[in-house]
Parts: structure tokens; sequence; C-alpha cells
């Protein structure tokens, strides 16, 4: 290689709406690894990036919710597979960031793909195991069946940088919601690389977007913004919860250790429970 | 050519361009944007032009206009509704006669305007005698593009006449025009044949009102103004959805033609969706919150 040739530096940028965009205040950060190594430049999200992130999740979350559930579950299995395609690159960004081994950072990525596919069947299945025909002593049908939340603000915890956020975020679209996730704090670049990943999954734009940032100038607006319908806080910030005393958003907390996500505690059906609600039928018999 | 009207200059086009992008660059923060809102929803044709408007459709219009949103948010009522003629009547009763709320009525065979004069005078004198205050005429903008000028000349001063007492808006559908030196005439003929205001589309049509058309416009007026002394009013109608955009509207109106044109009387915006999103906006400043938009009425 010619020495002379300079650097391609890369400045990492949010992801909103299904587009790759700085931030609206043209601020930015810059990420360092575990041991403070400067690594690269990244968009630094503000309350206007959340909040067109919300306006771009909205109209998201109706035509997610709309397609079937075969179909989400087709997509859920193609992001896995566009992870698979890029998991070394995947796995050199998280090795890069918290200063591990390779083999360490390919485990978590290995994880990160297993999880998407194990999601991916959840979503034609959730609503057989969560819905009911419920006992009534007059002569109706009487049904009660899972329907998605809407817009759902997630936080993702610091460690492990890659885990957490596929799983929360995947939870949730399994049935429909669309997902504003702010990346770890101290970690982020493989999130807004995920980004670039779920880019290419056939998702479409604003089902899943990622913010990253400092997560405590978000948390008052996303705690009172009316059109965030539940929280899913994995950061464990706990003023989250008391903003949202005055809209009654639906708050959930994951409340994990790293160990606990790598070893697999996000793939679990009961995370779907946080980011649905249940509607209940009544129809009469014999018409 | 036998005109009635004065010779008009040419537009510039990437003039008018430029600067009109300009517009759009302000930063409008805390209170002069709210100033700025309340000011937009006092100078709103709340409007609704369907073939499946109802008497009741009309009353909630109605209600919506008089009271936009709760009054703990201090806002003033829009200045007018825009409806067909067969919805006057019904807009009338709901309003009253002193609500301050203005009953305007399309008319002249809106929004194609291919009709004969006879039967755009009855329409108009029908649509004032059902109690409309304002008239949203709309020019035959075949005979305005086959050079006919005089035509649309004569229409609009016949229409002119039989409104009456009523204030006359000329519809030049700016879309079909094709371009700002077309616009910058239709705007001169429409003035100087009796037009009160001067409005850019139907919404019926793509493009409707975009900012560099509405500053031909306004330059127009403006002209006219140091011609004659006369005041004419400005209507910007369709594809205003966003407070933002109404807000560039403001401080275009501002720079070109002054304060004196900041009041529902010469400025006006004819819109449906954007009355919401401006709510929105100002409840988001009183709250302190972004809001969401199941928690407005419709409109």
């Amino acid at each position: 290689m010619n020495a002379s040739r300079l650097d391609v530096r890369k400045t990492y940028k949010l992801y909103i709406g299904g587009n790759f965009v700085r931030s609206e205040s043209g601020r930015s950060l810059a990420a360092k690894s575990a041991d403070g190594k400067f690594l690269d430049n990244f968009g630094h999200a503000s309350r206007k990036d959340l909040r067109d992130a919300v306006a771009a999740a909205r109209p998201a979350a109706e035509g997610w919710a709309k397609k079937s559930a075969y179909l989400r579950g087709q997509i859920l299995y193609r992001a896995a597979e566009m992870l698979n395609d890029r998991s070394w690159s995947m796995t050199e960004e998280i090795a890069r960031c918290t200063d591990t081994d390779a083999a360490v950072a390919r485990e978590e990525v290995d994880l990160a793909i297993d999880t998407l596919v194990y999601y991916a069947g959840w979503t034609d299945k959730y609503t057989q195991v969560f819905g009911a025909v419920n006992p009534v002593a007059t002569s109706h049908f009487n049904f009660t069946t899972p329907e998605p939340t809407g817009v759902v603000a997630m936080l993702a915890p610091d460690e492990p940088s890659l885990v957490p956020l596929v799983a929360m975020a995947a939870a949730a679209v399994v049935s429909g919601n669309s997902v504003v996730v702010i990346a770890s704090e101290k970690f982020p670049l493989p999130a807004l690389t995920f980004g670039e990943i779920l880019a290419t999954s056939d998702l479409p734009g604003g089902v899943i977007s990622i913010l990253a940032g400092k997560r405590a100038e978000l948390l008052s607006h996303i705690a009172g913004h009316m059109d965030i319908n539940a929280i899913v806080n994995g950061a464990g910030s706990p003023e989250l919860q008391g903003g949202t005393a005055i809209n009654l958003k639906r708050y959930a907390e994951r409340r994990f250790s790293a160990e606990e996500w790598l070893g697999g505690a996000g793939s679990d059906p009961y995370c779907i429970l946080d980011t649905i609600e249940f509607k209940t039928a009544w129809h009469p018999i014999g018409l | 050519m036998n005109h009635a009207f004065s010779a008009v200059p040419t537009v510039d086009q990437v003039t008018i361009e430029e600067r009109a992008a300009s517009f759009t660059k302000r930063s409008i923060k805390t209170s002069a944007k709210l100033a700025g809102l309340k000011t937009v929803v006092s100078m709103m044709d709340l409007t609704t032009l369907e073939g499946k408007d109802t008497p009741g459709r009309i009353a909630y219009l109605c209600r919506k206009a008089l009271q936009p949103i709760e009054r703990q948010y201090e806002t003033p009522s829009c200045a007018a509704v825009c409806v067909y003629p067969n919805m006057v009547r019904y807009a009338r009763r709901f309003l009253g006669e002193d609500s301050g709320v203005h009953v305007a009525s399309v008319a002249t065979g809106f929004p194609s305007g291919q009709y004969p004069l006879r039967t755009k005078l009855e329409e108009t004198r029908r649509a004032v005698g059902d109690g409309a205050d304002e008239i949203d005429m709309v020019i035959d903008r075949g005979a305005f593009l086959a050079g006919d000028y005089r035509k649309v000349f004569d229409e609009i001063a016949a229409i002119r006449e039989a409104c009456g007492a009523a204030h006359l808006k000329v519809i030049l559908e700016t879309g079909e025009l094709v371009t700002y030196d077309n616009v910058r005439l239709a705007s001169q003929i429409a003035m100087e044949a009796g037009g009160d205001f001067i409005k850019t589309s139907t919404g019926k049509v793509q493009p409707a009102a975009t900012i560099p058309v509405t500053l031909v416009m306004l330059e127009a007026i403006r002209d006219y103004f140091f011609a004659k002394g006369v005041r004419i009013g400005m209507k910007p109608a369709g594809g205003i959805r966003t407070a933002k955009q109404s807000l560039a509207y403001l401080v275009m109106v501002k720079e070109t033609l002054g304060d004196d044109w900041l009041t529902p009387d010469l400025f006006r915006i004819g819109a449906s969706t954007l009355l919401n999103d401006v709510l929105m906006q100002i409840v988001k400043i009183a709250d302190g919150h972004y809001q969401n938009a199941d928690y407005f009425s419709l409109s």
C-alpha cells in the first residue's frame, strides 16, 4: 500500500426513519474504546432528533402492524441474514470498541444473529401463546388477543453494546410496534453499525430508529412525549419512570446484568409482553 | 392587443427562487414562535371542499373555527370557513351573524371554471344571498392560456359586481399557469378587475401554493400598492401543512409588504390539515412536551 495514502475516517450517523442523518443539532461526540483510545466521531442526538424519529415511527408502526405476521418474521430473518453476512466487520467493531479479543466479540455477534432468528420465529406464534379463549357464562365466544402498543422508546444498557439493543428492539417489532432506541452511551458504534444492517434488511424505514448521544439529555423528552406509547428501560435510568406519571404511558424495565444478556436472557417470549396490549372481543354463538 | 390592464414586468426565476428559499431558513423560537402561530390561526380559512361534505361536517368545521382548542391556550378563532356554495347556508346558520368568523364560498364553477358566465354569476349571487361574505372565484385558465386576457378580466369584473358587498378573492390556480410571468400577469388582471384578494390555488391541482409563486404575487401586490395606493390581500392555499411552513409565509409577507399586511383583513392561509399541526406546536410550547395527534379533534 502507498504509505502516503490518507485514512478514510468514518463519521457514524444516526439512523432515523430509514435515513442516515447527522444530528439535527449539528453536534458530534468522539467514541472512545474501553481503554480510552479515540475511535471515530458520531452524531450526538438532540431532542429534535428524538422528535423526528418519533414522527417517522408513528406512520411506520401503522404500516408495520398491518403486515402479516409471516412477513414480519421473514423480514426479521433477513435482518439476521444481513448481520450474519457482516458478522466479521461487526466482530471487529465490538472488539475495537470494548478492547476485547475477537473471539469474545464474535460470540456476542453470533448471539445477536441467533436472537434475531429467535424473534423472527415468534411473529406468528406469540398471539397463540398469549391470546386466549375465555370461559364466559353467556352464549358468547370470548377472545383475548394481543396487539402492538404503537411507538416504543427504548434505552439500551451501556454493556454489552450490541445484544441488548438487538434483543429489546426485536422483541418489540415482533408484534408490530415501531421502536426508537437510544444506543449504549459508552459504546455506541456497534449500534450505529447495526443501523446499516437494518437498512439492507427490508425492514421498512422508521420501524427501528437508532439514536446515540447523551441519555440524560433525552430522558425528560422521552418521558413527556405524548406520541410515545411505551418505554422499555434497559439502562436503569431511574428518573424515567417518574416522568411517565403525568401521561400514564406503558413502562417496563429490563434489569439484566451483562453476563445475563450474554447468556441469552434477552431471548424470552415474555419480553414481547412488555409492548403489547390485550383486546377482548365478545362474539355471539350461533350467528 | 386591447388590454384593460397595465403591462407587467417579467419575473426573474432565479432571484425569486433564491429569495423564496431564504424565508425558510429563519430561526423563530419561543415567544416569537407562539405569537406567530396564534397569528397564523387567526388568518386561517378553515376549508372543506369535498363532494362528501354534509351539514353535520360543516357544523363541525364551524365549531372548530370558532374555538380551535381549549380556552386555556388563548388561541384566537380562525378568520373564516371556506365551503362549497350549497353548504353556505349551513355555515351561516352555525356561525350566526356576529361571531367574527366569516363564511367564504368558492364559486364560478370551482375548481375548473369551465362554465358559462351566466351560471357563474347566478352561483355567485346565490352564495351571497345564502350568507357568504367572501367569494373565492376561479379564473378561466383556459381563456388565460389561450391569450384571451380580456375575457378573464371581464369575467372577474362581472363577478365583482355580482358579489355586492361581499369580498372577492380571485383564485389564479398557479399550478396551471406554468410560468412566473403568467402568475404575475394574472395577478395584475385580477387586481385591476376588482379582486380584493388574490389567491394561489384551488387545492385540487398540484403544485398548489408554493413560496416562490406566493412571492411573485406579493410583489405584484406591492407594486400595485405603489402605483394605485390600494391594498390588495393575499391568500396562499393548498399544500401548506406544517406550522414551520406557515411561519415562513408570515416572514415573507412581513419582508415583502410590511406589518400592514399581517392582519386577517389582508392575509389569509387556506388550509385544512395545517390547523392541527399549528395547534400541536402551540400546545408543545405551552405544556413543554411533544404532542400526539390523537389529542386533537379532526379537521
